[in-house]
């Protein structure tokens, strides 16, 4: 019996994705320089999150046609946002045969209260965590793949680097509780005590954990690499940067020799200047993505 | 014995615990220099496109493919591990690839993700059925003469053999049966005993 949309084939695509780089695209030109440039899948979107920090209102999920454009473009996996607890836009989404749903904290969100029932999806999807709690919360609700939220759209990698070493270090912290901690650790964090045993054997998240909000350089990204992530995302860092396909290049380059300070030297070497940036630590708490929930 | 995993992108920690868990030494191989050490070499699932690239770009492919022609070295591809192994991909001339597998894959055969599925596959030489993940899986569009089909679905070959070479759409390292490993580790042993 052929059987499709299993958590393992949901979380299996996103296993496929580890070492590389996912990079948001506006355009189908955009998507065709991420794919040349050696990009796992591309995340189309209308506005790349700098641009919607700048111009405020309220984001929604990108025009279906402009999405489709996309996918018709490029042969490697598509992803696409929509608004957190947005059931019909993703229903949209996977009408549509898009790969990868990101459920996004970079959009105002639809829902304050409640996230999508991913388990309800044959396609999977990936959700921002700033934490251990965030990141299984997630999971419990059917997503397939974690990023961390990092501050979007900021080009400072700082915050991404915090929720990185935040889940690593409770992960650290989980896989040395005796039973009886774990249940009440569960329970503070609000999260299943099976998912948390499962971190406690696996000593890691049961699905793929990338990082994502604030990288803008190929050193960000074996930064983040160093620090444990299966692989990162690049929203604003490469199309915001002044010569985005050398840039590209040297980030998925980056991504997988992290731990080679030669090639680093190399591929960093020489790019053009990176995106505008901003202090994550001037940002008012109303400005913070990553807020937005949790 | 050593069975190196390339380790440029893709899902190769699983290829490599289940080689350990069979008593295999591995190794993950990233750079040129690092194929010469190993008997066998794992091209793992990930993005047949962005491993063509960086492979071309750092060199490893040429080292492959020397390693393999001088006769010293057994291959197993997984999905874009398949499509790398190809000597033709439907509809991309441009892709590197290393050419040495004498098929030609379609890439995504099956559609899109929406459509990746698991099902019990039958297998020439395995008693039991092997169960297959298929995630954007690559098929076989046609074999040369010297490939042996060991499983097939409906829209073509999806696991094959052409002597030192193994390739699969599907994945075995995502799960718990480790038949397609073992079968590998056989190969990759047999041709590093004939060297001696």
């Amino acid at each position: 019996m052929t059987e499709i949309g299993t958590t393992r084939i949901k979380r299996g695509l996103a296993e496929m994705f580890k070492g590389g780089v996912i990079m948001d695209v506006t355009t189908v030109d955009q998507a065709k320089i991420a794919e040349e440039a050696g990009a796992v899948s591309v995340m189309a979107l209308e506005r790349i999150p700098a641009d919607i920090r700048k111009e405020g209102g309220v984001a929604r999920a990108a025009d279906p046609g402009l999405v489709e454009q996309i996918m018709d473009a490029v042969s490697i996996p598509v992803m696409a946002k929509v608004r957190i607890g947005h059931i019909a836009e993703a229903r949209i989404l996977e009408y549509m045969g898009v790969d990868f749903i990101d459920e996004s904290e970079v959009l105002t969100p639809a829902d304050v209260k409640y996230h999508i029932d991913k388990w309800q999806f044959k396609i999977p999807f990936v959700c921002g965590a700033r934490n251990l709690g965030e990141a299984l919360r997630r999971i419990g609700e059917g997503a397939a793949m974690i990023r961390t939220k990092g501050e979007p759209g900021t080009g400072d990698v700082s915050e991404a680097v915090t929720h990185m070493r935040a889940v690593m270090n409770e992960v650290r912290k989980v896989q040395s509780m005796l039973e009886d901690e774990l249940v009440v650790e569960a329970k503070d964090l609000g999260v299943n005590v099976e998912l948390l045993r499962e971190v406690r054997v696996l000593g890691r998240l049961p699905v793929v954990n990338f990082a994502a909000g604030g990288i803008a350089t190929p050193a960000d990204a074996a930064l983040m690499m160093t620090l444990g992530a299966d692989g990162v995302f690049v929203g604003s860092g490469i199309f915001k940067s002044s010569d985005p396909l050398p840039r590209a290049k040297a980030i998925v380059a980056a991504t997988t020799y992290w731990e080679d300070p030669k090639v680093l030297f190399e591929v960093s070497r020489g790019l053009k200047e990176g995106m505008p940036g901003i202090d994550a630590r001037t940002l008012v708490e109303l400005d913070k993505m990553q807020v937005r929930d949790s | 014995m050593v069975i190196g995993v390339l380790a440029l992108q893709g899902d190769f920690r699983e290829h490599a615990d289940m080689m350990r868990s069979l008593g295999a030494e591995v190794r993950l191989v990233r750079l040129p220099e690092e194929v010469d050490s190993v008997d066998g070499l794992i091209v793992p699932g990930g993005e047949s496109t962005t491993m063509g690239k960086l492979m071309v770009k750092y060199g490893v492919d040429r080292a492959i493919v020397d390693r393999f022609n001088a006769g010293r070295l057994a291959i197993y591809g997984t999905c874009a591990g398949m499509i790398v192994l190809a000597r033709d991909i439907e509809g991309c001339e441009v892709q590197p690839h290393l050419g040495l597998l004498d098929v030609t894959v379609q890439r995504n055969a099956f559609g899109r993700q929406k459509e990746s599925s698991e099902e019990d596959l039958e297998v020439e030489g395995l008693d039991t059925p092997l169960h297959a993940l298929f995630i954007r899986a690559p098929v076989i569009v046609r074999t040369g003469p010297s490939v042996e089909v060991l499983a097939r679905v409906a829209q073509g070959p999806v696991y094959v053999q052409q002597g030192r070479l193994l390739a699969s759409s599907f994945h075995p390292e995502l799960g718990s049966d480790t038949r397609v490993h073992e079968h590998f580790l056989r190969l990759a042993e047999q041709n590093s005993n004939q060297e001696v």
